[in-house]
């Protein structure tokens, strides 16, 4: 317990005191500090779990940034303002990948110790899923009419959310090869719903 | 470093009192304005006549004299090879690029010029955009110096949000020419949102739609609670309101024609012809029909045009500007019916067609209450406010456009896609294709197409010292870095032996460190202000900054001291002030390390201490209070 306390302890670049390594500024001198190596979740001040309240984390997101963001440090010396940019990038970087349903599964997963390989489609399982999107691109790239590409633009949505349920459940059942085989597919659903949702919108355009 | 010009004992730094506010600048095709803000009040800076825009137009007298502005917009049709207008449209663009913009520029371009930047041959000079530009600049540095009665020597600078890298590195580089120190440079139409969001409290999706002379910007926004996050942006930096001048300038001498037959028009006749055509315009959106003069080889024409004709001449660029939209809206994976309000920008949304069209995409009336010529400067302004003052406000902005590297066949392949928040550094890793392969060329690019060439060549640049190894097993990787403001670093090493390179992106169309040295030479007065006074200034910066750190530190732990080890540093400290108050940068910089050395044993303690409280189990919790969001 105690050894990695002292782990945790590092010089602050700017007063050379201590500083926790996760510590944003200096409690001494108030310096900023660099923005380390810490997951994601960590980063953001939030649970690692893939059923994420989406304003909560975007208000953790702009609480964050609201401090940390390079705005804050324009007459500031240069390293601090190297540092801001580092710290506001690092926020950005972990927002970005947690917001987003498909590539927080593919984080939280490799989080715990699960890597999924989002470029992969190996597996007679992938095969099978595949043929059953080839199907659904084929039928969309066959639908003429608004009415009909509606209609499968709306079932694509509701696969992604189908989907999304279950990577949740197998998730926290701790079935985490499920729950990668499932991020896989939703990786083709989701591309599919939005193929399917600018065919709409381009259908919608033109009377 | 560029230039030696501190003299030892000159003491260039102006005290805060002393020194002006910071304000804001919308450096425009065709109009500028500076604005101010103070206690979050903004007040655009106005001459004598109560006017607050500055015409982007310079006039280049053959006695060396420079005027800028309305004197030398009326020098355009008197002595047009002496003037420049819409320069904006060749910042950051190469002499290649000058083939898409054949006969769209009003002025002789020096074509001679071996690649590298575009320069203008005017009044027998030949200069480059951004020396243009940074005569514009000071004469916007001089309205704001004459308000307030006091040196202007800091601004945010907006640029239209689809600006390049090379545009912005070279309106960044005016800002220099003219002795300003750019804190920012902010998109314009998130300036716009900035004074409309602070203005009515406005929450939720927001459209700013921006069409002014030369450039056309989307900028699709969340504003919340103080902050202003852009979902998606585009535009087109070379569409706006010049483009229908030049469609009624070519209508009315086709008119012409037929009745005169093809008559050879010089450069003064058709900037002049341009100028009819913008009048005829700018009157269009206020009334129906009217009718114009021009002048071909002394003999005058009068042409007649109606709003529906202006219209149908108008429509094809006002539709290219719908299609973006569309475009814009669905990169922000939004409806249309969720945006709450479309802001209109720049001087060009006066036409009735553009409101009209804008109201039937979003289905609503677009605002237009706050003045559409001076709204960008205002946010600039509150911006430059909430920078060297503070602020609760929050911008968050994204790149416009695409990054990527020139990889096998011509393809290129994206490193940074487009509408990713900045500040952004993402990286990628390459493979060298031959077997002993050394050395790697990295062209970096910037753009939506799949073609290198289709794109926008930004650097060329190559890792060398790669070691000699079998085809595909070097593992190179590039990393891209965009700052707050919208400028790319590069970087390439190899992973094996952690060979490295950097480069700013600005060889391509920019200008070399030694010309901007030549050009801050030439101009003296700014040549000491910049170099000097921004050197020394960084150094007490940071000086100051270890003052107070250990000031801190003695504030916490000076019972780790002895006496006279407490004197010591404290003399340091002195010793610090004393250089600053002198303003001998070299004298800070040992002073500096003076109390480096003096500390260093203090440090050390302090450490110590630190460790074993922690490892006490004890204060790790109160080190960490600075964790956490809200
Ligand atoms: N009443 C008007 N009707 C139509 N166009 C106008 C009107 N007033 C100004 N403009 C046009 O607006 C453009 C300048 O807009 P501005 O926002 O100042 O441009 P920029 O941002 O490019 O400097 C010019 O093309 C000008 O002709
Ligand atoms: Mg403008
Ligand atoms: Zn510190």
């Amino acid at each position: 317990m105690n050894a990695p306390a002292a782990a945790q302890i590092v010089s602050c670049w700017s007063c050379k005191g201590p500083v926790a390594t996760r510590a944003l500024f200096c409690s001494v001198c108030g310096a900023v500090q660099g923005p380390g190596t810490i997951d994601h979740f960590t980063r953001l001040g939030i649970a690692p779990s893939f059923d994420l309240d989406l304003d909560a984390l975007q208000r953790q997101y702009f609480g964050f940034q609201k401090r940390l963001h390079p705005d804050r440090f324009a007459s500031k010396s240069s390293k601090e303002k190297a540092l801001s940019q580092a710290q506001a990038t690092s926020l950005n970087e972990a927002y970005e990948a947690l917001k987003d349903p498909l590539k927080r599964a593919a984080y939280l997963l490799n989080h715990l110790g699960h890597p999924v390989d989002l470029t992969a489609c190996g597996t007679i399982n992938d095969r099978e899923l595949l043929m059953e999107q080839m199907e659904k691109r084929e039928a969309l790239a066959e639908a003429t009419s608004p009415d009909q590409i509606a209609k499968l633009a709306m079932e694509a949505e509701s696969e992604v959310i189908a989907c999304q349920c279950h990577i949740s459940a197998a998730i926290n059942a701790s079935h985490l090869e499920e729950a990668g085989h499932l991020t896989i597919r939703l990786k083709y659903l989701a591309k599919l719903a939005e193929e399917a949702r600018a065919k709409k919108t381009r259908a919608l355009r033109l009377p | 470093m560029l230039l030696q010009l501190h003299e030892p004992g000159e003491s260039p730094a102006p005290h805060e009192s002393e020194r002006g506010l910071a304000v804001g600048i919308d450096l425009g095709t065709t109009n500028s304005v500076v604005a101010l803000a103070r206690d979050g009040a903004t007040e655009v800076l106005r001459d004598a006549d109560g006017k607050g825009l500055i015409p982007s137009v310079v006039y280049y007298g053959d006695d060396g004299a420079v005027t800028v502005g309305a004197d030398a917009r009326r020098m355009i049709l008197e002595a047009p090879d002496h003037v420049v207008s819409s320069v904006k449209r060749l910042m950051g663009r190469g002499t290649e690029d000058l083939k898409t913009l054949a006969g769209t520029l009003p002025y002789t371009l020096d074509v001679a010029a071996d690649g590298g930047m575009v320069r203008l041959k005017v009044a027998g000079r030949t200069l480059t955009p951004v020396e243009v530009s940074a005569d514009i600049l000071r004469a916007v540095k001089a309205r704001a110096e004459e308000a307030q009665g006091k040196g202007v020597d800091r601004a945010v600078v907006t640029v239209p949000a689809y600006f390049d890298d090379a545009a912005r590195t070279a309106t960044k580089d005016a800002a220099r020419l003219a002795g300003l120190e750019v804190l920012r440079l902010v998109n314009e139409p998130t300036a716009a949102a900035l004074a409309y969001g602070l203005d009515n409290a406005a929450e939720g999706l927001y459209a700013v739609y921006d069409l002014g002379g030369g450039t056309f910007d989307i900028s699709i926004l969340r504003m919340e609670k103080g902050v202003f996050q852009v979902k998606s942006t585009g535009g087109d930096a070379a569409l706006g309101g010049d483009d229908i001048d030049h469609a009624i300038a070519e209508r009315f001498l086709a008119e012409r024609h037929k009745e005169h037959g093809i008559e050879s028009i010089t450069a003064g006749e058709a900037k002049q012809a341009l100028a009819a055509a913008r009048v005829a315009k700018e009157c269009l959106s206020g009334r129906a029909a009217g009718d114009w003069v021009i002048e071909v080889d002394g003999k005058p024409s009068r042409h007649a045009m109606t709003r529906d004709e202006l219209e149908s001449l108008a429509l094809p660029w006002v539709d290219k500007t719908m299609a973006i939209c569309r475009g814009v809206i669905e990169d922000a994976g939004i409806e249309v019916a969720e945006i709450q309000g479309v802001v209109l920008v720049g001087g060009s949304t006066r036409m009735p067609l553009v409101r009209r069209k804008v109201r039937d995409l979003f289905g609503r009336e677009p605002l237009a209450d706050i003045n559409p010529d001076e709204v960008v400067a205002v946010g600039a302004a509150l911006q430059a406010e909430a920078l060297t003052i503070g602020s609760d406000t929050l911008l968050l902005d994204v790149t416009p456009l695409s990054l990527g590297i020139e990889t096998m066949g011509g393809i290129v392949e994206k490193v940074i896609p487009r509408n990713t928040p900045i500040p952004v550094a993402m990286a990628q890793e390459f493979t060298t294709y031959q077997d002993g392969q050394t050395a790697m060329a990295i062209h970096v690019l910037q753009g939506e197409r799949e073609m290198v060439d289709q794109n926008r060549s930004l650097a060329r640049f190559v890792l060398r010292g790669i070691p000699n190894m079998a085809a595909g097993a070097a593992r190179i990787r590039v990393t891209f870095t965009v700052d707050a403001d919208g400028l790319l670093t590069v970087t390439a090493s190899e992973a094996t032996t952690g060979v490295e390179q950097q480069v700013a992106v600005k060889p391509s169309y920019g200008l070399t460190e030694d010309e901007m040295a030549n050009m801050l030479r030439d101009s003296l007065v700014n040549a000491k202000d910049d170099m000097a006074s921004r050197l020394f200034a960084e150094t007490a910066v940071e000086a100051r900054r270890s003052v107070l750190a250990v000031q801190a530190a003695l504030g916490a732990d000076s019972d780790l001291l002895s006496e006279s080890e407490r004197q010591d540093i404290d003399a340091a400290i002195a010793g610090v002030d004393r250089a600053i108050a002198a303003g001998d940068r070299d004298a800070v910089t040992a002073a500096s390390e003076g109390l480096e050395a003096a500390t260093k044993t203090f440090a050390e303690r302090r450490m110590d201490r630190g460790i074993r409280a922690a490892l006490a189990g004890m204060t790790v919790e109160k080190l960490d209070d600075a964790l956490g969001g809200e």
